[in-house]
């Protein structure tokens, strides 16, 4: 089998102008969401309680708010999750009373109501650890963006980590936008998915990155419009089959994994498709604006056939 | 050209061999179990207990599949979980007559059923975290303020003791939260009171200033000296918890210390929440008192009589009854340490107490008064007493440094000095984070997890074979590897495997294709380009390397980030992720390699080889555009 029965190389480059200016109107309507609808954060980010609950028969989710509502706590969220018979109640955190005794109380009076409810999950966080926790995810994120960044920049050279990383966080970005326009629940496996798909597309970038570097070593003849367009089409089978075994993965996942990973699938799906559009698009082009040369990647001048032993990019040639 | 040399093949051997034994003893799974371990420091586990464990069973018609002694504790296999919850009660009925005084733990608890010699090896299922076998999660947080201002407290009533001692007269001596003021009425005192200080308080540090007419000495507790009380009160805490878990009969609890004032408290298999805070939120109390030794008591205390008036009947630890008068001399919040310890002539076993300011006044003066008598403590919890100790007093007993000695072993001393200390020094503590899964949920979150990873596992199986041919089942293979090698380091190391972290599994393994894709890719583009079949391989695997080692380091990044930042699930998912992105650089690369080589590598005359349809365009293009 073959799918990419491509003739001559594919001249991405000239519509590397419109295709980022998709990408931008995607990235700004991805802010624009955020600020102006938030992220539906989870218990763990905002602090309080959530329960889950089973019934035997499909939940009356107006009883239970019914229920609820009657202990006297104020802000309660009570809806399906996964299936009818599964309910998720979702309390702030309150004044004066104690997690310990907020999720008893609300089982008590749930259990009195319709004895066939059993708990299935608790789960209580306090005020404090929310705080930490975006602050750690925000740590998090800045570590991957550095680190890569120092990467980059030492393997390749400072132009090819700027682009990465900014066709790379404007996946981040529109991941979230994501969250925030259809108020899908930022969870930390979110935030775990979402870190994970900013290492992997930048896998994407580096394959393309790599390839340049390679071309500029072995067509001395091609301009870097030429030598990038070269880049992409020879990898752009790759990308689309290792995405697709990739995003199979995921899709499994999806199907399969149930409700607590459904969340932590979509962030990966809408991840991998925007990965692959920015890595393709977006990276090579802000490289090129960015002004690579052959004299950047091929160390030593053009001329120097034999590879020098203390070169950092020895590795890529063979 | 692709072959590889002999130690190359025993190495992927010997990966094969290990990586194989240690993923084993996953798929023999768990079957019920009952393990007996000691609730107190003094009750030993040893063959006698284990007969004991036997008899039980024998008595209850329950027969086991296996009964062993292993380490501090028995482990009771039983077939299937109604043998299990019977075989409990029964042992629970002969090794603990009385529930209220337990010497053992009786825990339910899962077993691995791999064969002995796999143990013998130390290979070990997967530990599975409390979102797939079900339990309890508790994070608690040490009011160290708290602990801090109590010790300052204490602190001001030395200072006010010293002082009354050394004769040097202040106008009043405050406690402002952590701090101590002391006013003088001139200089010449205050330099006094410093000498004092320095050579009495080595933890507290001074400021002194001049206040209109006054002079303020302003003590705080040193930064060393908070740090080593808070590291006590934490420490305090930890033995404290791990006292009254063993009351709750978890077969191994997980408490932990986590950052600088936390603690983390898993409870797998445990459903009842209420009861586990109701235990853990407890506080002690501790109470000194007198024995009433009075003719009556006496009487009361054989049991013949009744007990007096304005006394009370308490057990001590071995049972014995002892009547103690209702009066409190001190409580707890004048104990300021109980250490075990060796008497220095005798070099007998002792317990050594330490009392506060206010406590070592009030103790003279009772120990002065009643030399030869019984004073009694009495440790309360959950509103129920237990005297601890009852010495006698041999003198009187001043400068706050109190010895208990006589009739106890190390381990006895070490015991009352434990129990001393949970009914003093603990800091406040706050459940900050708790989760609860259901024993269901938990099971169904594996299946899920389970289902994810096989279904994502064949489709990339079948689709790789269908677009790669023979090499495609080459890297088929090698992904099947990456997934026994993965599972068999998490074994190994134990590490916690959640559902998060087998969603990082499928992750990893739709990942770690990238790199069989990309050789793959590789070979066909130079079969395109007309090299011959094994240079065609040999240029394939070496070009695809440097790009494989780069976009691996660049996710293992992302990986390592998550590993120090993240915290419970992400962790979770983080572990599995970068041990995934290690295997998968082995298997991918090196082990997929040498599967190629082995099958190729000795056909000297390849002509062609089976990756499926290589493409060529028709005449030149712009893809073989050459220099």
């Amino acid at each position: 089998m073959e799918f990419f029965r491509i003739k001559r190389d594919i001249p991405f480059m000239r519509h590397a102008l419109v295709f980022n200016l998709v990408s931008l109107a995607t990235f700004l309507a991805a802010v624009f969401f955020l600020f102006s609808k938030g992220l539906h954060l989870s218990v763990e980010f905002t602090g309080g309680t959530l329960l889950e609950v089973t019934y035997s028969q499909p939940a009356d989710l107006a009883g239970v708010r019914n229920t609820v509502a009657q202990l006297g706590f104020a802000d309660v969220q009570v809806q399906n999750f996964g299936t009818a018979r599964d309910v998720l109640i979702r309390l702030p955190v309150q004044k004066g009373v104690s997690s310990a005794q907020q999720s008893n109380q609300v089982m008590a009076a749930l259990k009195e109501a319709d004895a066939t409810a059993t708990m299935r999950r608790t789960e209580f966080v306090g005020p404090q650890v929310g705080d930490e926790l975006a602050a750690d995810g925000l740590k998090a994120l800045a570590f991957v963006v550095v680190g890569i960044m120092i990467y980059l920049a030492v393997r390749f050279e400072w132009k090819f980590a700027v682009a990465a990383i900014i066709a790379n966080l404007h996946d981040v970005v529109i991941i979230l936008g994501f969250f925030a326009f259809f108020q899908w629940e930022f969870s930390l496996p979110v935030l775990a998915a979402v870190l994970a798909v900013l290492g992997y597309s930048v896998n994407e970038s580096v394959v393309i990155f790599d390839r340049i570097r390679e071309n500029f070593r072995r067509y001395r003849k091609m301009n870097t419009v030429e030598i990038i367009n070269n880049a992409i089409t020879s990898t752009i089978s790759r990308t689309i089959i290792t995405h697709g075994s990739t995003q199979m993965m995921v899709l499994s996942m999806l199907l399969f994994g149930g409700a607590t990973l459904h969340y932590f699938a979509l962030a990966l799906t809408i991840g991998i498709l925007f990965g692959i559009y920015s890595s393709v698009f977006v990276a090579a082009a802000i490289a090129m604006w960015l002004g690579i040369t052959r004299e950047d990647l091929v160390k030593g001048g053009v001329a120097k056939k034999d590879i020098d032993p203390n070169d950092p990019n020895a590795g890529a040639t063979v | 050209m692709n072959r590889y040399p002999v130690w190359k093949y025993v190495i992927i051997a010997i990966a094969l061999v290990v990586g194989g034994l240690y993923a084993l003893p996953n798929f023999f799974g768990e079957s019920p179990a009952v393990q007996v371990s000691a609730a107190k420091p003094l009750v030993k586990i040893d063959t006698g207990t284990l007969v004991q464990v036997e008899a039980a069973l024998k008595t209850a018609g329950i027969s086991a599949d296996l009964v062993a002694l292993e380490g501090n504790s028995i482990k009771v296999r039983l077939a299937n979980t109604d043998a299990q919850l019977k075989a409990k009660d029964a042992i629970q009925k002969t090794l603990v007559p009385d529930a209220a005084n337990p010497g053992y733990v009786v825990a339910l608890n899962l077993l691995s059923r791999s064969p002995a010699w796999l143990s013998a090896l130390h290979a070990s299922p997967m530990y599975l975290g409390l979102d797939l076998r079900g339990g309890v999660h508790f994070m608690l947080q040490v009011d160290m303020q708290a602990a801090l201002t109590k010790r300052a407290e204490s602190l001001s009533g030395d200072v006010r003791t010293s002082l009354r001692e050394k004769s040097i007269r202040h106008s009043g001596i405050n406690r402002n939260g952590q701090t101590i003021e002391v006013g003088f009425r001139d200089a010449a005192t205050l330099a006094a009171a410093k000498i004092v200080f320095q050579d009495q308080f080595a933890d507290l540090q001074t400021v002194d200033a001049a206040e209109g007419a006054e002079f303020k000495l302003t003590a705080s507790i040193k930064p060393e000296a908070a740090r080593r009380i808070q590291d006590q009160a934490l420490k305090q805490n930890i033995t404290t918890l791990h006292n009254r878990i063993n009351e709750l009969g978890v077969a191994e609890p997980v408490i932990q210390q986590q950052g600088l004032d936390r603690i983390v408290v898993q409870l797998p298999g445990v459903q009842d929440t209420a009861k586990a805070k109701d235990i853990l939120g407890r506080t002690a109390t501790l109470e000194v008192r007198m024995v009433d030794e009075s003719t009556e008591a006496r009487g009361a205390e054989a049991g013949t009589g009744m007990v007096p008036f304005g006394s009370e009947r308490y057990l001590e630890r071995n049972g014995q009854p002892v009547i103690v008068k209702k009066q409190v001399i001190l409580t707890g919040e004048n104990l300021t340490d109980a250490q075990p310890g060796f008497d220095s002539q005798t070099q007998e076993p002792t317990v050594n107490l330490n009392l506060d300011a206010k406590g070592t006044r009030i103790f003279r003066d009772v120990t002065r008064e009643n030399v030869g008598k019984r004073m009694a403590i009495l440790l309360f919890e959950k509103g129920k007493g237990e005297v601890v100790t009852a010495p006698v007093i041999r003198t009187e007993i001043g400068g706050g440094r109190v010895q208990i000695s006589g009739r106890m072993t190390t381990v006895e001393a070490n015991d009352t000095a434990l129990l001393l200390r949970a009914g003093s020094l603990a800091a406040p503590m706050e459940i900050i984070e708790e989760t609860t899964i259901g024993p269901s949920l938990g099971a169904e979150n594996i299946a899920k997890g389970f289902y994810s990873v096989t279904w994502g596992f064949l489709a990339v199986a079948v689709f790789m074979c269908l677009y790669y041919m023979l090499f495609g089942i080459f890297s088929s293979i090698a992904l099947a590897f990456n997934l026994l090698l993965l599972v068999a380091v998490l074994s190994m190391l134990q590490a916690t495997l959640t559902l998060p972290g087998m969603a990082a599994m499928a992750l990893v393994l739709g990942m770690a294709i990238d790199a069989n894709v990309l050789i793959n890719e590789r070979i066909r583009e130079e079969l395109r380009n007309g090299a011959s079949a094994q240079a065609a391989i040999h240029t394939g695997y070496d070009r695809a390397w440097a790009t494989i080692f780069d976009s691996n380091i660049t996710t293992l990044i992302a990986g390592l980030a998550l590993l120090a930042f993240g915290s419970g699930p992400v962790r979770g998912f983080a572990v599995v992720h970068c041990l995934g992105i290690m295997t998968s650089m082995f298997s991918g690369v090196f082990f997929s390699r040498g599967v190629v080589n082995f099958w190729y590598g000795r056909q000297n005359r390849l002509k062609t080889v089976s990756i499926g349809t290589v493409w060529r365009p028709d005449g030149g293009s712009a893809l073989k555009t050459e220099s």
